[in-house]
């Protein structure tokens, strides 16, 4: 190695270097390791027929069971939608309905008969559903303090709860803001056959919420006594975590329509029972031409009757079926070798006539292919 | 934007989702800024802590290398770096001179000669201390061949006249002290004003064409997002005075604050705000300098002779290698190794060394050499001899050569390996020993050679028997017509002619025996010319002229300037990827001819065709300039490689008034040749051909080249052996030039792909959230609700989707091999086919069909009693965390494990995240997680979602991968499925040796020595011949160019 050394200093000099000098500056050298090299072992799938053809053939064949077994819950859910808001106005306010409402002199109560037509296990959930009503609007949906909910302490927490936060100049409200302010107060009454039937309000909110998001320390204080009426009273001598009609209107609902769960009846209900409910009519939702309507329902796995996702499930499922099916045609009376050569336009020279002529028909199958994808994007949207 | 956002009355969600990204962006960027600058300050530190002797009231000090003023006199010690620009006063040679290395300033190796000023000659060691005087000099500029000052030295020492002070008289900065033990001078300028701190210039920070485009792009949204505001912000306001206000419960005050009109657009610009994403330039930023590091940690980018791996200074500019159009390289040291190799020689009319390629090798040679040939004894006598080279003895015994020139260089060390060394200088006598007898000559004076008379002579005096030699050597049209009248000089022409062709240097040696009276007598005139004030110069050549005359011609030698490894096959592999090459070199016509015919630059005829640009006045540059276009004009149908050449004289007056000409011919063109060009010259081609829109690269290796370095697009340094100074100017540096294929082909094609995917899906991340948000408030009343909570908002951006799109750094959509043997698919990053409008479009597209997909699904799986507002937004987010995690496995072409980690870990993070925020009491979303992992309906909503929204992208992914491929989809699919790559590989030509290439050339036309071809004549048939094996040409760029009439040229040749 010295002999070599030596040699190396006059062959430096030539600038022939050989290895023993480069040898030495190897501490100039990066690490190695196969993440500095961009050299980690990869997996590179590419999209094979028969990978992209089983793929749909795949996802078809998972979906359509999944979208009838939907339909079919959805199906079993018995349910009964009764709009009550028309009904329950006197004819002599058919054209004042706003006077009707806003007139605490008037009779709210109203009777409105319903037929089961299925039999309905228990239990048989209760909902209102009301149209046309933002409880997502910006105002709304921000003006409540969940600080102030939870803990008596924060009870002077109301910076968020504008425009009803406090009662004369340093009351806070409890529980303050417009949400808790406009509770809905409708009230129903069920029987059938003149026997009256149990509602159950209990546990109709959130565990959760009961137990952590509503204090129990926590009562209602200055509620609804100001000028200008909202919703419904609260007891203020129960705690904000029993007022489960509060905690269930206080989880806002992102659409403008939507229900609310009311009670549940804890018997069955037989198919051509006749339901009388009495109804009381309190709250104002013709102001702004919403509506209000009485669900009763049962419920299945899939929750309830909702025909969508068993629907969408069936479309996407069918058209992954078709996808796979004309990929297949496709791919049948045209088959098409991957990485043929010939397609590199820097080697068009080379490509025959052959192969000319099959572009020319694949010109007229995109036509096809894309008369399909279009579709598909409709039913997307 | 925050600061709106700070404002409760507007915001639709907590100010930390804005401020949290903001503040976290602003830290990364700061960190990053903050770590480079602390690096500048190291090496800076070092430059001005390197400590220097100086003198400070007559006594010598070691002073630091910041302290020197302009005044000191400083000590330079040999192999010293100078630290500041001197005015030589004295040196430790006796005559005054000193050698300087000037490699890191004009890229020069060779050492250089200065000299003090006469007025300081004889100045003893210790007066030097004290040596008082004014030197009149100009401000600092720039140029490094010019120094016009004056020199005044106060008494005790001479007070004469003013002393004229030149470039000879002075050592600039950064230049090394060789062979020359001490040095001492004043400093004139010090610091950043020295020559070379004003030539380094400010570096522009340089932005890509990817950056641009992503500006663009961002612009773009940024209108979108305006007229989205501006749309939603009236119908918000509509809808709040006719539905809002008779909605009782949302309690609307009759009368509003004046701005009430502003609250709800700027409310929507506040939603809307995420649109553009912050993270972009995070992500970027990130990926970017992992690119660097890539480019900084490759091996195979590693100078194995000399250790230095390669070095990204710039971290910001990698996407643009991928898109370089156009390559302008030097040659010296550049595509050559500027390693000066005796290789052939023709003595007396015997050619040595054609069979091996090497005359050192060949029998017959030493074989003369041994038994002592008059004719080779004589010709190896004129090599080591006749030259201005120092010989010095190292400490091993060895002996060094100092030259000037490394042709002069070579031929000594050829003769010394020939057994006749010249082994010593002593002022006049040089020594030589030949089989062990040493011979003495004393030179009685040297004939300097200028770039006029193209040779150069010496005098010599033969100490044994006192007879005077001419030697003389130089080129062949400057010796050829000086032989004497009888000699047949047909056979040395036919000589320099071969060796050209192979594209070596060639110098004639030539010798004359003078008499003693003839010397005496030139002598004399000589002495005049020298003394002449009024053009020395002029005077001198035509004195020396007298002389050399009737020489007898010895024979010619060729020397190799060898190309580095791999320079042919780079070249042709970038060509082949649609670069165009331009060569700008100082060096002569046709030795860059040559050397660009060598490395694939230019083609031979007939595939090929160079055309000449020259002319000394305007009218014939023009003449020549107009003759050139109209040629280039006709011949972009044809499938020639058309070049041109052009001079550095001609070049200037063509970019003085002829610039659009001129730029006209610079699109036309592919490949050009520039030779005898200045570095501002070099500058200015650089700018013309980026004023026309082009990304330029420029490549150097010495200080020449460092403005075109710093002017180009990217500049690229090969620190080689002419210092380092344009590997520091350079945004890359590499240690060889072959490394530059695949610093684009690999390196800078992998980081476009990369970038164009990681900015376009941040955009699509952004936007599906953004229209998720928009359609949202539709159904909100139009009042600028935010679906998603703060927390979401925040976190999507920064955690949920910046990781997975990270490890995007990984992907390749093609093998570095394939890449390489199918270079014309960087056209796709060139031409910018990944990143356009177009392909956006495609991503807004999707993320607007996304966005339907998933609010569409979610509003109406969760409706009535299901639609609560924490649920919905949960069920809206998990649906765009599945996407974009399919959607970035659709994307991703190879998958490591790093990316199914980010991939899917990102995923199941996201899951455990919220798992735990759900455990929170006080959070917003308490148990909504826990809720929903619960129902069977959410997860059938999410794989809905993930089916609806990636069914149909997949479906037309697989259709146009199939029947509609791409080209990079064919190699994918081509390298992926084994088989025909290889099929196509051997299409390839095959890298062709320079020797073999070369001697064919030689073959079919011996006559033509010229390679420059008059471009009309050249159409005529004649001219034409067959190349014998005719590869089919390829040329990527100019699919319309391979039309039929290419084979029918085929054919008429």
């Amino acid at each position: 190695m010295a002999a070599k050394g030596a040699t190396s200093s006059g062959g430096a000099k030539d600038g022939t270097s050989d290895s023993s000098s480069s040898s030495k500056k190897n501490s100039k050298k990066p690490k190695y390791s196969r993440f500095t090299q961009q050299e980690l072992p990869a997996c590179k799938p590419i999209l094979t027929p028969g990978w992209v053809i089983t793929t749909f053939i795949v996802v078809g064949i998972i979906f359509i069971p999944i979208g009838f077994a939907s339909l079919f819950a959805s199906e079993w859910v018995v349910e009964i939608v009764d709009r009550y808001d028309e009904d329950c106005v006197p004819h002599n306010y058919t054209y004042n309905k706003l006077a009707y409402i806003q007139n605490s002199e008037t009779n709210k109560t109203c009777m409105k008969r319903l037929i089961v037509p299925k039999q309905m296990k228990s239990p048989v959930y209760i909902y209102y559903q009301l149209d046309n009503f933002y409880q997502n609007h910006r105002r709304y949906v921000k003006s409540r303090s969940d600080k102030q909910l939870r803990s008596r302490a924060s009870e002077r927490d109301t910076s968020s709860c504008k425009p009803e936060a406090v009662r004369g100049n340093n009351y806070p409200i409890v529980p303050c803001g417009l949400i808790a302010w406009s509770l809905f107060n409708d009230t129903y009454g069920f029987s059938v056959k003149n026997k009256a039937l149990e509602v159950s309000k209990k546990n109709i909110a959130w565990k959760s919420d009961r137990e952590h998001k509503f204090g129990s320390d926590v009562y209602p204080k200055n509620f609804q006594s100001g000028g200008l009426i909202g919703g419904a009273k609260l007891n203020a001598s129960i705690p904000l975590s029993e007022q489960e009609d509060l905690i269930v209107w206080m989880r806002t609902a992102a659409l403008p329509t939507f229900r609310k769960l009311y009670g549940k009846i804890e018997t069955d209900l037989e198919a051509n029972d006749e339901i009388t409910v009495v109804i009381q009519n309190n709250y104002n939702i013709y102001s702004f031409g919403g509506k209000k309507s009485l669900v009763l329902s049962t419920t299945s796995w899939i929750g309830g009757k909702n025909d969508f996702l068993g629907v969408a499930y069936l479309t996407v499922g069918g058209l992954c079926l078709f996808l796979a099916i004309s990929f297949i045609f496709l791919y049948v009376i045209m088959p098409r070798p991957l990485g043929d050569p010939s397609y590199l336009s820097w080697n068009r020279g080379q490509v025959n006539i052959w192969s000319k002529t099959v572009r020319h028909s694949f010109v007229l199958m995109k036509e096809i292919i894309f008369g399909k994808k279009a579709g598909n994007h409709m039913l997307a949207s | 934007m925050g600061t709106v956002q700070l404002w409760p009355l507007i915001t639709p969600v907590n100010p930390a989702s804005t401020w949290g990204p903001l503040i976290f962006i602003f830290f990364v960027s700061a960190t990053k800024e903050a770590w480079d600058d602390y690096n500048r300050y190291i090496s800076d530190k070092k430059a001005n802590e390197k400590e220097v002797w100086v003198v400070r009231q007559g006594i010598r000090k070691l002073v630091r290398a910041q302290n020197i003023q302009v005044g000191n006199i400083l000590w330079i010690q040999e192999n010293d770096e100078l630290p500041c620009d001197l005015v030589l006063l004295g040196t430790s040679d006796p005559q005054g001179v000193c050698y300087i290395e000037t490699a890191a300033l004009d890229g020069e190796t060779d050492l250089k000669t200065r000299i003090i000023p006469p007025v300081c000659m004889g100045i003893d060691y210790e007066l030097l201390h004290k040596i008082k005087g004014v030197i009149e000099c100009p401000g600092p500029d720039r140029d490094i061949r010019r120094f016009d000052a004056n020199l005044r030295l106060f008494p005790p020492f001479l007070d004469n006249d003013l002393c004229p002070l030149t470039i000879k008289n002075t050592i600039l900065q950064s230049c090394y002290l060789r062979n020359t033990e001490w040095a001492c001078g004043v400093a004139v300028y010090t610091g950043n004003e020295t020559k070379l701190g004003m030539c380094r210039g400010i570096p522009k920070p340089k932005l890509t064409a990817v950056d641009a485009v992503i500006d663009k792009l961002t612009g773009a949204i940024f209108v979108f997002q305006i007229v989205v505001v501006i749309v939603l912000g009236i119908a918000g306001n509509v809808w709040k005075d006719t539905e809002a206000r008779r909605q009782w419960y949302v309690h609307y005050p009759m009368e509003g604050p004046w701005f009430e009109l502003l609250v709800i657009p700027l409310r929507f610009e506040l939603l809307c705000s995420i649109m553009i994403p912050i993270s972009i330039k995070v992500s970027l930023d990130l990926v970017k300098s992992l690119y660097a590091k890539f480019i900084d940690w490759d091996y195979k980018m590693i100078d194995q002779e000399t250790g230095t791996p390669s070095h990204a200074a710039n971290t910001a500019i990698s996407e643009d290698l991928g898109q370089v159009e156009y390559i302008l390289t030097d040659k010296t040291g550049t595509l050559t190794e500027n390693k000066m190799i005796f290789r052939r020689c023709c003595i007396n009319g015997i050619f040595y060394g054609s069979e091996s390629g090497d005359a050192l090798k060949d029998v017959e040679l030493v074989d003369a050499v041994s038994s002592g040939s008059a004719d080779v004894v004589r010709f190896l006598t004129v090599m080591a001899i006749c030259n201005t080279v120092i010989p010095m003895k190292s400490k091993t015994g060895d002996i060094l050569y100092k030259a000037q020139s490394q042709d002069e260089d070579a031929l000594v060390r050829a003769a010394a390996q020939l057994h006749l060394v010249f082994f010593n200088k002593n002022a006049n006598i040089l020594e030589i020993t030949f089989h062990a007898s040493t011979i003495q000559y004393e030179v009685l004076e040297t004939l300097e050679f200028t770039s006029d008379r193209k040779k150069m002579s010496v005098i010599v005096k033969d100490c044994q028997n006192g007879r005077i030699h001419l030697f003389s050597k130089g080129a062949d049209e400057a010796i050829l017509p000086d032989a004497y009248s009888g000699q047949k000089t047909r056979v040395f022409v036919e000589a320099v002619e071969q060796y050209t062709q192979l594209g070596l240097r060639t110098l004639c040696l030539a010798c004359r025996e003078l008499n003693e009276d003839e010397y005496r007598e030139w002598s004399f005139l000589f002495k005049e010319a020298s003394s002449n004030l009024v053009d020395r110069e002029w005077r001198i050549a035509e004195v020396c002229q007298m002389l050399e005359h009737d020489l007898e011609i010895l024979g010619v030698t060729a020397i190799e300037d060898r190309l580095q490894d791999g320079v042919p096959e780079t070249i042709e592999t970038l060509r082949k990827a649609g670069i165009n090459f331009w060569m700008l070199t100082g060096d002569k016509q046709n030795t860059a001819i040559q050397i660009a015919l060598s490395c694939n630059f230019i083609s031979p005829d007939p595939k090929g065709q160079l055309l000449s640009i020259d002319g000394k006045t305007e009218a014939e540059v023009h003449r020549s300039l107009e003759r050139v276009l109209l040629t280039m004009r006709i011949t972009t149908t044809e499938p020639k490689d058309v070049a041109f050449v052009i001079d550095g004289w001609a070049l200037e007056i063509a970019l003085k008034y002829y610039r659009n000409a001129f730029t006209e011919l610079a699109i036309l063109t592919r490949t050009a040749i520039c030779c005898r060009v200045t570095p501002s010259q070099k500058a200015q081609l650089v700018e013309l051909l980026k004023s026309c829109e082009y990304r330029t690269l420029a490549i150097g290796d010495g200080g020449n080249d460092v403005r075109m370095i710093q002017q180009a697009d990217i500049g690229v340094g090969i620190s080689g052996r002419e210092g380092l100074q344009a590997a520091r100017a350079a945004d890359y540096s590499i240690g060889k030039f072959r490394f530059l294929k695949r610093l684009i082909l690999v390196h800078g094609r992998y980081s476009y792909n990369r970038t164009a995917f990681l900015s376009q899906y941040s955009f699509y991340k952004s936007l599906l959230l953004c229209f998720i948000q928009i359609f949202f408030s539709f159904i909100s009343g139009v009042s600028g609700t935010s679906l998603f909570n703060s927390f979401s908002l925040m976190a999507y951006n920064v955690f949920y989707t910046s990781i997975p799109v990270l490890v995007s750094v990984l992907d390749k959509d093609l093998s570095e091999e394939t890449v390489m043997q199918h270079p014309q698919i960087l056209f796709y990053c060139q031409a910018g086919r990944l990143l356009n409008p177009s392909t956006f479009a495609g991503w807004f597209g999707r993320s607007l069909f996304h966005a339907i997909v998933v609010f569409v699904i979610s509003i109406n799986a969760y409706a009535y009693e299901k639609s609560e507002m924490e649920e919905v937004s949960m069920v809206a987010l998990s649906g765009c965390i599945w996407l974009q995690a399919f959607v970035v496995t659709w994307e991703t072409n190879s998958f490591t494990i790093l990316q199914h980690i980010a991939i899917w870990g990102n995923l199941a993070a996201f899951y455990i995240i919220n798992l735990i925020l759900s455990a929170l009491p006080s959070s917003g979303m308490h148990t909504i997680m826990f809720r929903l992992c619960r129902q069977p309906s959410y997860w059938t909503t999410v794989f809905l979602m993930v089916a609806a929204g990636m069914g149909p992208i997949l479906a037309l992914k697989y259709f146009r991968y199939t029947y509609r491929p791409s080209k990079i989809n064919i190699l994918q699919q081509a390298e992926r499925m084994g088989g025909p790559i290889l099929s196509i590989a051997s299409i390839e030509p095959q890298p062709r040796s320079l020797e073999k290439d070369v001697s064919s050339l030689s073959i079919t036309q011996p006559k033509n020595r010229n390679p420059v071809y008059e471009p009309l004549l050249s159409d005529s048939p004649n001219t034409r011949r067959s190349l014998g094996s005719g590869k089919p040409f390829d040329l990527f760029q100019s699919q319309s160019r391979l039309s039929p009439s290419y084979s029918s040229n085929c054919k008429d040749n």
